[in-house]
């Protein structure tokens, strides 16, 4: 936005029907175990603003990191102005005018502000050398310009989340752009800091500025948005004027399908308490969590991305500690103070960051399955490699899982498959909890049915389940029960009965209600 | 405010001061500026190189061969000038630098183009080095009156009342500022540290970075063989042994952290002159030099913790006004 | 509730094989089979450069070249593969080593020489295990640290001083012999390698150390009490610290502060060399005790050849660089092609 001469901004009115500054065609890309992106079309033109609107798993990351040149298509083209053209890097998507923000904060933690906002294009004094001066005044204009009046000296990690993500705007704005994408900009945000973005995204269409606006809360995409395109699976299922369309139905063509047909929960008996939280809170992550669990039931936490869910989790599972709080086990007061009391009591966590908390990659299936086990399949501390098979064998196969053999590293199998064996180590200690944190993500179709389906069965069986999701049909299929969090608090409880998505996403993102 | 007491440089400083008063109280003279300017000039060589290794250690990367290329370089250097007395020294120093260069860029094709850890890539050439000076010395030393006059005579030269061999401190203590702060080069040394993942996203490039900072540490490393043989007039094999740890020793104090990303150069020279003031005040105050040693060890752990303690992560943050009050 | 019953679900699953290939087959493929053919070389090579090479007596006194230092080194193993690392090992031998020469100076015979010995080792390895795992610190630097402070305090308690006259008793663990060219020390070596073998190889602690150096916040995850086990590690990599010191002081029949100095570097190579990975998460006892070997009879081989000791240590230290630069230069230069 610096230096934007006058040429760069054509009349906002030409927008609806130019020409489009960048398009996608036929854009494909496979990872290892799943299809991420299938033949996807986008356009985005002048002046405009295009929701992305898709659920979780549904490409979106994936089609922002092609357009930033983070990753590359496997087949399809890149127009921009109509002429083919590849971004090999990220420098290259930014010199040819996109720029992004991005959904994970990629700052830096030590540098401050001014210089998050401006590393890799600082200004120069005329000996080539970093202008700070400018470059803080500069920074401190464009943070001003998006309403947040910081102080550009500040070092980045003395901010919170929601600060953390204006920086990240700024950065995004500090480059001549001609198309800005906004991965859910507004996420951690306050209303008094969305309203200022909506406005600058208006400046940003007023000067002919193409805008990808990805977001999960659909009264800000009738409020901003003149176009939508709809991801759904990796694949593009519709696109058109938002003016042409209802909420409802743009509910329905994100969803896709009937939601009771493809999450079969089946009707277990829903029995006495066997987890009570009361007043959980934490200095900085949550806030008075209480809730009180029954054996056969699926408990649904439903919240935007941020909300807490999985930190209120983590604290449950005693990676982290709560600063307040107590629970009961089986109306027994329990402590937990780490991950193992947390197993040895019958509580379980399966993590959203399979990769990195919930599978050991490198290692084998069976290792990964009898690992919180070992001491039933070991003598006096000696390993016992047959009765490791065995139990890994007896679990494995109940979740059908697709591999070579157990002796296959675990970093080698699709995403859904990896899934199966996080879940198969913990239904090997009998536990009486089992937390699923997106059981789902980034999970195949097929292998997405098969969760579910022995989620189902797990209830039956009399174990108790606790659901994180951002699916909505997944909550609404799955659950007996839904908690939705926002900004680290119980937003809303629901029972099941009558349910319905409006009600889900309004509590999750805090509109709609006049209290 | 808070920010400025936060600041490792000023409790550095503090402690130094401290440090220099407790001893000037029992032993007078030792806070006497000619005193304070012959502490400074004996700590130049450690403040250089810490300057080098600050730089690896910004990237997240560590450069142990540098005593061992310093005493390589010096040795090639003395040797040159017990050979060819008519060198000019200008030239040797030159060559210094520029051997020095090659180990250090040894170095970082390793980490860049391998991807080997650093820690083995200098372990391993840390011995190579060490085991090359005896190569090229026979085992033999070189002793002052082997060496040239002019040799030996540039660093103790004194110009505006200090020694030459403090002026190339303050000078590569200046340079290093520049570099460090007003290059693209030096910001992405925190750049790479501090965030590998997201210095992709930024278009850097991460090994190629740590590649010019492990040249930059073998730079500065050879410019201090050429400075410590010449000061004293002797190499050998042994020359500098185990200094290497005296460096990393230094920044650890300095604040910089071993994790990458965190630092200042004021943290570096501010690092090295707490263990060059510690080293001088020990004779002055009758303590054996012995205790030297112990007293950096438990420097390092403290200043170790220290740091932690400053660097722990806070979460997300999601409740909101608890990050206003943050 | 029987856990055997909860997952019926009626469709009759596929059978999981245990394993595809052989143990055998991927041994083939190892790094300790490389190992062992470059031993068996410098083996040939040496017998055939020195007459003096292929002599029992010669052979016996080769193996003090890595005996303390393998000690040191099965222990080192365990903790690079958990993700950490010790370098203040040898400043431990010197602590250890003053400590018990202390001992000496107040009478104490062989046993409670040998219990000082030990005692400094483990006191040496709670420090610094309390320090990383109680207060998170990184252990390079931690033991960086602790490796001046250790042999610092040998420097204050001894300075240019040295302490000997240690009983004869206790000049068994470095002099002695078990049998005929069999060294006290080279029994202890063999005992220890299969005693860390097992542990690693063959026990949950063992299967917990991988599983923490592969990935410690899973392992925290799935119930692996990640600090205890890395407490574990120090204590003994302090011991073995410990236990080498008493042979070597044994051997050397003197205390000086300068004892094993520049040991860490030795120890790590030789762990590094013997295929064990300085990310951690890999590698075995195996291959540690090859490596062992191989250093050993390079130093003596080189030694018998009159190459000084300085020069050697160019041998090692191309030799760590090499072993993992070449694969990686191959893998380079095959991706270059394609």
């Amino acid at each position: 936005m610096l230096h934007h001469g006058p040429m760069t901004a054509p009349p906002p009115e030409a927008g609806a029907d130019a020409a489009p500054v960048l398009e996608l065609r036929g854009i494909t890309k496979t990872f290892p175990g799943v299809r991420a992106l299938g033949d996807v079309e986008l356009a985005l033109h002048p002046g405009q603003v295009t929701a992305l609107i898709g659920e979780n798993g549904a490409g979106k990351s994936t089609l922002v990191k092609i357009l930033t040149g983070i990753y590359q298509p496997d087949a399809g083209e890149i127009r921009l102005d109509g002429a083919p053209t590849r971004f090999p890097t990220a420098l290259s998507a930014t010199r040819a005018g996109v720029t992004a923000i991005h959904q994970e904060t990629v700052l830096f933690d030590e540098l401050t502000m001014a210089e998050n906002v401006f590393l890799g294009h600082a200004p120069r004094s005329r000996l080539g050398l970093i202008d700070w001066p400018r470059m803080r005044r500069e920074a401190a204009a464009i943070l001003e310009r998006i309403g947040a009046r910081l102080d550009p000296d500040t070092p980045l990690r003395d901010l919170g989340i929601a600060s953390k993500h204006l920086v990240a705007i700024a950065r995004a704005l500090s480059v001549e752009a001609r198309v800005v994408v906004m991965d859910e900009p507004t996420a951690a945000l306050s209303q008094a800091e969305i309203e200022e973005l909506y406005e600058l995204v208006d400046r940003l269409k007023a000067e002919g500025k193409a805008i990808l606006f990805i977001s999960h809360k659909f009264d800000e995409i009738f409020r901003i948005a003149d176009r939508y395109t709809v991801f759904r699976d990796g694949e593009m299922v519709d696109a058109g004027l938002i003016a042409d369309v209802t909420e409802a139905q743009l509910v329905e063509k994100m969803v896709g399908r009937a939601v009771d047909t493809i999450f079969p929960k089946r009707r277990a008996e829903i029995g006495a308490p066997v987890l009570t939280v009361a007043g959980y809170c934490h200095p900085t992550e949550f806030e008075d969590i209480r809730f009180t669990l029954r054996r056969g039931e699926i408990l649904g936490f439903y919240g935007l991305v941020g909300a807490g869910r999985s930190e209120f989790m983590q604290a449950l599972f005693g990676v982290t500690r709560p600063s307040k709080g107590a629970i009961r086990i089986d109306d027994e007061v329990a402590v937990i103070r780490s991950p193992a009391e947390a197993v040895a009591k019958g509580i379980v966590y399966v993590p959203e960051d399979r990769g990195r908390q919930g599978a050991i990659t490198a290692l084998p299936i069976f290792q990964n399955v009898t690992l919180p086990s070992l001491s039933r399949t070991s003598r006096r501390g000696f390993l016992r490699l047959a009765e490791e098979f065995a139990l890994a064998r007896q679990y494995t196969e109940r979740l059908d899982l697709r591999a070579a053999s157990l002796d296959q590293p675990v970093g080698n199998l699709s995403g859904g498959n990896q899934q199966k064996v996080v879940i198969a180590k913990w239904l090997a200690t009998a536990p009486k909890v089992i937390i699923l944190d997106e059981p789902t993500k980034g999970i195949d179709v097929g292998s997405k049915a098969a969760v579910h389906e022995f989620m189902s069965e797990l209830a039956a069986q009399g174990l108790s389940v606790i659901m994180v999701s951002s699916e909505i049909p997944e909550i609404l299929g799955m659950s007996d029960r839904v908690i939705v969090m926002r900004e680290g608090r119980i937003a809303a409880e629901f029972e099941r009965e009558g349910l319905t998505p409006e009600d889900l996403v309004r509590a999750a993102a805090g509109y709609g209600e006049t209290a | 405010m808070t920010r400025l007491l936060k600041s490792r440089e000023l409790l550095l400083s503090a402690a130094i001061l401290a440090l220099i008063l407790l001893v000037e109280s029992r032993f007078r003279g030792f806070a006497a500026p000619g005193n304070l300017t012959a502490v400074f000039n004996d700590t130049s060589v450690l403040i250089i190189l810490a300057l080098g290794q600050m730089a690896v250690i910004l990237t997240k990367c560590i450069d142990l061969s540098v005593a061992a290329n310093l005493a390589l370089t010096g040795m090639v250097v003395a040797t040159l000038n017990a050979a060819m007395p008519g060198l000019p020294v200008g030239l040797l120093i030159l060559v210094a630098i520029g051997l020095g260069l090659v180990l250090g860029a040894f170095n970082g094709l390793l980490v860049w183009l391998l991807d080997i850890p650093p820690i083995v890539v200098t372990l391993g050439t840390l011995t190579i080095y060490r085991g090359l000076v005896f190569t090229v010395s026979g085992g033999e030393w070189i002793n002052s009156f082997e060496m040239s006059a002019g040799f030996t005579a540039l660093p103790r030269a004194t110009l505006l009342g200090l020694p030459v061999l403090s002026w190339v401190a303050i000078a590569a203590i200046a340079l290093a500022w520049l570099l460090i702060r007003l290059t693209p080069l030096g910001r992405a040394f925190y750049a790479v540290g501090g965030n590998p993942h997201a210095a992709v996203y930024t278009g850097i490039d991460v090994g190629r970075t740590r590649f010019m900072a492990f040249v930059l540490s073998g730079g500065l490393a050879g410019l201090c063989g050429y400075l410590w043989v010449s000061r004293y007039a002797v190499a050998y094999t042994d020359v500098a042994l185990g200094f290497e740890l005296d460096v990393v020793a230094a920044c650890v104090i300095g604040g910089i952290s071993i994790a990458g990303g965190i630092g200042s150069v004021g943290g570096a020279v501010l690092g090295a002159l707490f263990l060059g003031v510690i080293k001088n005040a020990l004779p002055v105050a009758g303590i054996s030099p012995f205790w030297q040693l112990a007293i950096s060890g438990a420097a390092i752990i403290l200043a170790v913790a220290f740091n932690a303690r400053a660097e722990r992560r806070a979460g997300r943050v999601i409740l909101k006004r608890k990050e206003a009050s943050a | 509730m029987s856990n055997d019953t909860v997952l019926e679900t009626g469709t009759r699953p596929r059978r999981l094989p245990d394993r595809l290939t052989g143990r055998g087959q991927r041994a083939l493929r190892s790094w300790e089979l490389l190992l062992l053919a470059v031993g068996i070389a410098i083996f040939i090579a040496n017998s055939m450069a020195s007459p003096y090479f292929l002599s029992a007596w010669n052979l016996s006194d080769a193996t003090f070249n890595f005996t303390e230092k393998a000690m040191i080194a099965f222990a080192m193993a365990l903790l690079i593969i958990s993700g950490e690392i010790d370098l203040s090992v040898a400043g431990i031998i010197a602590l250890s080593s003053t400590a018990m020469g202390f001992a000496l100076q107040y009478g104490a015979g062989t046993p409670v020489l040998v219990l000082v010995g030990l005692g400094t080792g483990l006191a040496c390895g709670a420090l610094n295990g309390t320090l990383v795992t109680r207060m998170g610190l990184p252990s390079i630097v931690v033991t960086i640290g602790t490796m001046s402070l250790f042999r610092g305090i040998s420097y204050i308690v001894l300075g240019d001083q040295a302490f000997s006259g240690y009983p004869a008793g206790f000049a068994v663990f470095g002099q002695g012999y078990v049998w005929w060219v069999i060294t006290v020390e080279l029994a202890i070596f063999a005992a220890l390698a299969l005693v860390f073998g097992v542990l690693l190889h063959a026990t949950n602690f063992g299967r917990q150390v991988y599983v923490i150096g592969n990935n410690p916040t899973a392992a925290a995850f799935s119930g692996v009490r990640v600090a205890r086990v890395k407490m574990i590690l120090f204590l003994l990599t302090g011991l073995m610290a410990g236990l080498a010191a008493i042979c070597l002081t044994s051997r050397l029949g003197s205390t000086r502060p300068s004892i094993a100095q520049g040991w860490e570097l030795e120890v790590v190579t030789m762990v590094v060399l013997g295929g064990v990975s300085i990310l951690g998460g890999a590698g075995s006892i195996l291959g540690v005790v090859l490596a062992a070997l191989v250093m050993g009879m390079v130093t003596f081989g080189l030694g018998l050849l009159n190459v000084p000791g300085i020069v050697m240590s160019i041998f090692i230290g191309a030799l760590l660089i090499g072993v993992i630069a070449i694969p990686r230069l191959i893998a380079l230069a095959r991706r270059r092609a394609a």
